[in-house]
């Protein structure tokens, strides 16, 4: 847990309600030696224009198979993907080959991956203008937009080294700047930070948001990295199993009572001290976050309130998390104060009690 | 023989394996590279997957490759008249030499562009590439240093099917080796002949190796001399064989030997 002061201060993501990637019933089946393996089930995405949105899964959960679809790298089985208002599976034709109308659309659509995918053989500021000469730019215009986008993530001086000779975190943002080549409204990036040590993974996380922020730029991330959702997501979606389980903004998912997500991204434990304890998991967000709730709890019913454990932290320029506490007395002693607290507009999950029916109803 | 008697001959001799060497080295390429090119292509998972064809051409490929080069040039002698206009002498041995490269050169190809990492393929196809820009900027770039000592064991081996060629007149290094120093025990010659061969070769070797190791000491990645690739092989099977399936899985160690060996190299 570390908060990210960098974020407070920036500008705030201009996040509107314009849909820019959606898929509707993206079923992908690979088919192999007869055997068929369904790596994507029926998958609903919605992201909106301006926002960084997480989709965090395990290995093999179709996350892969998620953003190799939204720009058609992988023909989806079923389903649609429409891109800032173009569908482009209809764009895909029947052939296995990409048509022109379709490679128009993949240029508009920037992605960066997990292992850079730079070419060896090209400095890093041909590497930039490869995408330039794919759309048919002349070389002074090409050189001249390459330039202007390593210095944009601070590569000026490397424009004439090959990618041999940079590190990991040096790589990515060459492969950022090349993704950023052909103007996109959309980024998507396939696991970019996995191969990174976690000190460059924040510095290109940042570099996202601050792409994000100062281009406009949606960017779709897909990450095993519950951390990289925490840094820089505005929304993210659960995937197991190649569906989506839960999704929403993060301020959205932590309301959820018995969201595996929020659970995950705020970890919160501690043990019950005694018998005749209630533990309370109390849920911060929006408002109430701001307010001294459990001060004011301790002075008017006269209690004393013990911290088991807490995850607080800045999400998207809020103060969100959740707290373990622990009340003296059984559950039924409790009731006043446990409605006290959901007055000030706090959620409250009760441990030991209907939090457990709840967390087996969601899934 | 005197040395006097030898020196002309001698100087044919390689004048004339130079020219049918070279031609044929030539037409190997420009046929080679694009069949081979098309046999990863055509592959199951590649761009224009097409599986008919690319039995096709990997079976036409196998039977060339399996005839005996000396059956090769007297089953094509009808070919070469009809191009030639003779069946003997340089030009002529020039069409079975390059018929018989093509598919050796191609095979060499298309293992050098297969080693090509996928991503990147993905990576122009995400940016509107085409199969040709693939090709273009991409599989032959990125191959290139593999490609290169490709075309040098293609040089080596027609150097040595050369040796066949004076059965159709056609004189060269090899030539002189069996009429005058084997049929006609000239052991002396014969051994000059095959030293001048020797150097030759090596010659070659080393102008293809310098060049490879050149290209690949500017790219550092993909496509490496054979001799530096033992060093990485771990970091390039790991990226590769990722880039190629789902890319979950977190790899950090492949990236760090990686960048060491680029720079060493």
């Amino acid at each position: 847990m570390h908060p990210c002061p960098a974020h407070t201060h920036a500008l705030h993501s201009t996040v509107t309600e314009t849909p820019v990637i959606t898929t509707t019933g993206l079923t992908k089946v690979y088919r192999s030696r007869g055997r068929e393996v369904t790596a994507l089930d029926g998958v609903d995405l919605h992201v909106r224009e301006g926002e960084v949105y997480g989709v965090i899964g395990q290995s093999g959960a179709g996350k892969s198979s998620l953003i190799r679809c939204v720009n058609l790298l992988e023909r989806p089985t079923a389903g649609t993907v429409t891109v800032a208002g173009q569908d482009l599976t209809a764009l895909a034709g029947r052939g296995p080959r990409a048509g022109k109308e379709l490679r128009q659309a993949r240029s508009r659509i920037g992605m960066v991956f997990q292992h850079f995918n730079l070419l060896s053989t090209r400095t890093v500021q041909d590497n930039v203008e490869l995408p330039l000469e794919i759309l048919g730019k002349s070389g002074k215009e090409r050189s001249r937009k390459a330039l202007e986008l390593l210095d944009l993530v601070g590569l000026t001086d490397k424009a004439k080294s090959y990618p041999a000779q940079l590190s990991g975190g040096q790589k990515q943002r060459v492969g950022i700047a090349r993704a950023l080549a052909g103007d996109p409204k959309v980024l998507l990036s396939d696991e970019a930070t996995s191969a990174l040590d976690p000190e460059t993974t924040r510095s290109i996380l940042h570099l996202l948001r601050d792409l994000n922020r100062q281009l406009g730029l949606t960017v779709l991330l897909i990450t095993h990295e519950m951390d990289v959702v925490k840094t820089v997501c505005d929304s993210a979606a659960l995937m197991e199993n190649g569906r989506i389980v839960e999704s929403g903004t993060v301020t959205e998912l932590l309301a959820t009572p018995g969201s595996e997500l929020a659970a995950a991204l705020f970890p919160v434990s501690g043990e019950a001290s005694g018998d005749d304890r209630t533990v309370l998991d109390v849920t911060f967000h929006g408002d109430a976050a701001t307010r001294p709730v459990i001060s004011q709890l301790s002075r008017t019913y006269n209690i004393d309130i013990s911290i088991l454990g807490a995850a607080m932290d800045t999400v998207a320029g809020r103060q969100v998390g959740r707290m373990r506490i622990e009340l003296p007395g059984r559950y039924e002693d409790n009731v006043v104060p446990i409605g006290f607290l959901r007055e000030q507009g706090l959620q409250i999950d009760i441990q030991g009690h209907a939090p457990a029916l709840v967390k087996e109803g969601a899934k | 023989m005197t040395w006097s008697e030898m020196q002309p001959l001698l100087e044919q001799a390689c004048w004339d394996t130079l020219y049918m060497v070279g031609w044929s080295t030539v037409i190997a390429v420009v046929g080679g590279l694009p069949l081979g090119i098309l046999l990863v292509l055509t592959d199951r998972g590649g761009l224009l997957q097409n599986t008919v064809l690319n039995k096709v051409i990997g079976q036409v490929v196998n039977i060339a490759r399996s005839m005996p080069f000396i059956i090769l040039m007297v089953a094509l002698m009808g070919f070469t008249r009809s191009i030639t206009g003779t069946t003997i002498g340089r030009e002529a041995a020039i069409v079975p030499l390059a018929i018989g490269a093509i598919p050796f050169f191609a095979r060499l190809v298309e293992t050098a562009v297969r080693e090509v990492d996928g991503g990147l393929v993905e990576a122009v196809q995400s940016m509107g590439g085409n199969t040709w820009t693939v090709v273009r900027k991409v599989l032959v770039p990125e191959s290139l240093p593999s490609l290169i000592s490709s075309t040098t064991t293609t040089i080596v081996a027609l150097i040595g099917y050369s040796a066949m060629a004076g059965t159709v007149g056609a004189g060269g290094l090899g030539d002189i080796a069996i009429r005058y120093g084997y049929q006609r025990f000239e052991t002396e010659l014969m051994w000059i002949t095959v030293g001048v061969l020797a150097v030759v070769i090596s010659l070659i070797q080393f102008v293809g190796d310098y060049a490879a190791r050149g290209l690949y000491r500017r790219g550092g990645q993909s496509g490496a001399a054979p001799r530096l690739r033992l060093l990485r092989s771990r970091a390039a099977v790991n990226s590769g064989s990722e880039a190629s399936d789902d890319t979950d899985s977190a790899d950090t160690s492949s990236e760090a030997p990686k960048a060491e060996v680029g720079k060493v190299a």
